[in-house]
């Protein structure tokens, strides 16, 4: 994967604007540490990288790293290189909607390319890219686990399956047209079951 | 076939109530005081009994792999759930979380008394974010009627069950890389030994199952050893479900038994192949890492451990992927090559190195660029990654190479002949 995907970013750590944990947050945290032992919290530094991201328009900066590692009482190179592992913490800022293409095999077989094709023409967005207007960032990731739905993207937290030239078209004028947008298999389908 | 009444996923597709109030309906929870009087060594004995196999891959028993857990060490034990489910094809666990929640937190309870672990954690891939909040809410709702928690189901063993959400990374479904992940670091694999029954999560005792293994144990234990025996064959006994995907009309997620022919399970679930049985190509059976079977054993093979093994292949996570012959089946494998070069965790050279240089060979060969002595080479190569790494994604990141060119090999070097 090119190194554009915000996830898997090779330029590291960019500076944001000053981050403090939210009253809101502060709650969350004292949640999450009571699943761990107290001796072993470190073992909540992905919970709270998750934290930060959500309360930091879904990006880590450098000031996020900061925090979780002083929050936890480790070094900050250790948050940093969890932080930079998975590629579901993004380490840049991303658009307002992160729309991730499933591109393997199963997806593909199905008509990935066509999916790629419509969201790249109907965002105005290349692979990696974000809109100008900060709406939308594109990125192709592999196997998202709903193969039996595919092709498939996911956009921020939600799927999107079953997808079609003409429904992907349709999911996408709704985020532009601030409509709300049916989450899931986009033919009907309960879950995987035989569509007949 | 499996009867209607021999199923154990009962809402699979989640046409009812995933809940609390459909699960009781549905009969979880329904003898679990009882279960939980047995002596835990009694109830491992008869998971092994039931020749349960593991679901999540390797086929490992699963009574057995309990039975490595240390007894009276005095230690925290712990039962690890992975839920990472990353396998490309395999999209079975996250309809078990998303519609039947409560049977696998039962699962959880039991097997968790099992091996005397009064914590269990439930590793959910990052992306599964949906299904991640469905488990939440089910968990809430155990504790609340205190069929977990303290004094579970009235049973005086207490228990804490708890969720941690992945990030995408496919190698924390490697046991140790996820136990490095759940411990606050990157997700790369341990050398085993120690293995986790020894010193796992946080050093102490610690089993790892996959989430479909888990949530079948109530049933086996409900229904008893023989009845889930009677299923399949010796040694592939039980259901299973399957996940079919790619060229077929109606990719589906379906529970059959285990053994059921492939033909059979594509033919009569899945709509059959788009264009027909004779437009069949490939099929890979378990998952990306599984290498293909051609056409001529797909009409026989039957979907358990030994028989895909006797042709080649290997169950997997049960996630079959169907290639037409519309479709090239080299640039199938070269996008799982693709998806190997980017999920390699580094830490081992001939897979770090390997992946990145099996993909470029792929690159140039669905091009025709590659000549015999080349392709050779690449053959050569994957058999110096497979078994050289310190686990077994190298071992992945080969089979699909190698199946394609054991199967494939006249068709691949025509292209280069073609290309001149």
């Amino acid at each position: 994967m090119s190194s554009g995907h915000p996830g898997l970013t090779n330029t590291f750590l960019e500076k944001g604007s000053p981050f403090k944990w939210s009253d809101e947050s502060l709650k969350e945290i004292e949640i999450i540490k009571s699943k761990y032992p107290t001796e072993r919290i470190q073992s909540a530094v992905m919970p709270l990288l998750y934290l930060a991201q959500k309360q930091n328009d879904n990006w880590l900066s450098v000031e996020c790293i900061d925090l979780i590692s002083q929050t936890l009482n480790m070094p900050k190179i250790r948050v940093a290189e969890v932080a930079s592992f998975y590629s579901m913490f993004n380490l840049k800022p991303v658009g307002k909607n992160l729309i991730q293409i499933c591109r393997t095999s199963p997806c593909w077989l199905r008509g990935s390319n066509k999916i790629t094709k419509t969201i790249r023409s109907e965002t105005d967005c290349d692979i990696n890219q974000t809109s100008d207007d900060g709406l939308f960032t594109v990125v192709e990731v592999e196997c998202l686990g709903a193969c039996s739905n595919g092709p498939m993207i996911q956009i921020n937290d939600e799927f999107f399956e079953d997808l079609n030239q003409t429904n992907t078209k349709q999911i996408i004028d709704n985020i532009k047209n601030n409509k709300p947008n049916k989450v899931g298999s986009q033919i009907g389908r309960s879950s995987s079951e035989n569509a007949k | 076939m499996l009867n209607k009444e021999d199923k154990i996923f009962t809402n699979l597709h989640g046409f009812e109530d995933p809940f609390l109030k459909g699960a009781l309906n549905r009969g979880v929870w329904s003898t679990t005081k009882e279960i939980l009087k047995k002596e835990p060594n009694e109830i491992i004995e008869l998971v092994k009994s039931s020749q349960l196999r593991g679901r999540g891959g390797a086929g490992f028993p699963t009574g057995l792999k309990w039975s490595f857990m240390p007894k009276d060490t005095g230690k925290q034990h712990y039962l690890v759930v992975n839920a990472d489910e990353s396998e490309p094809g395999t999209c079975k666990d996250r309809e078990m979380i998303r519609n039947d929640p409560h049977m696998l937190i039962e699962g959880c309870l039991i097997s968790s008394y099992a091996i005397q672990a009064s914590k269990c954690y439930i590793y959910i891939r990052g992306e599964y974010f949906f299904e991640y909040q469905q488990l939440e809410k089910a968990i809430k709702e155990a504790y609340e009627k205190n069929l977990i928690g303290k004094n579970a189901c009235g049973s005086s063993f207490d228990f804490d069950l708890y969720v941690h959400r992945g990030a995408g990374a496919y190698i924390c479904g490697e046991e140790t890389a996820l136990l490095e992940s759940l411990e606050g670091k990157k997700g790369q694999p341990r050398l085993k030994p120690p293995f986790p029954a020894g010193a796992g999560l946080y050093g102490m005792p610690t089993t790892i199952n996959n989430v479909e293994s888990i949530a079948v144990v109530p049933t086996i234990l409900r229904k008893g050893p023989d009845w889930f025996k009677a299923l399949g064959s010796e040694n592939n006994t039980g259901t299973k479900v399957y996940c079919i995907s790619g060229n077929v009309n109606n990719p589906c997620t379906i529970e059959e038994e285990m053994g059921i022919p492939l033909k059979e399970l594509i033919e009569k679930y899945a709509g059959g192949v788009q264009g027909g049985w004779e437009n069949l190509l490939a099929i890979i059976p378990g998952g990306s890492s599984t290498p293909l079977l051609p056409k001529n054993i797909c009409e026989t093979v039957k979907m358990n451990f030994d028989d895909l093994k006797a042709n080649g292949s290997g169950l997997g996570t049960a996630g079959i992927i169907v290639v037409s012959k519309d479709f090239d089946v080299a640039e199938v494998i070269e996008r799982f090559s693709h998806f190997y070069k980017h999920e390699s965790c580094g830490q081992c050279t001939p897979c770090r190195e390997g992946t990145g240089w099996m993909h470029r060979m792929m690159q140039k060969l669905i091009k025709g660029d590659i000549s015999p002595e080349q392709l050779e080479l690449l053959e050569n190569v994957t058999k110096q990654i497979e078994g050289h790494t310190i686990c077994a994604f190298g071992d992945a990141a080969a089979w699909p190479i190698q199946g394609l060119i054991k199967n494939f090999k006249t068709e691949l070097l025509s292209r280069y002949k073609e290309n001149r």
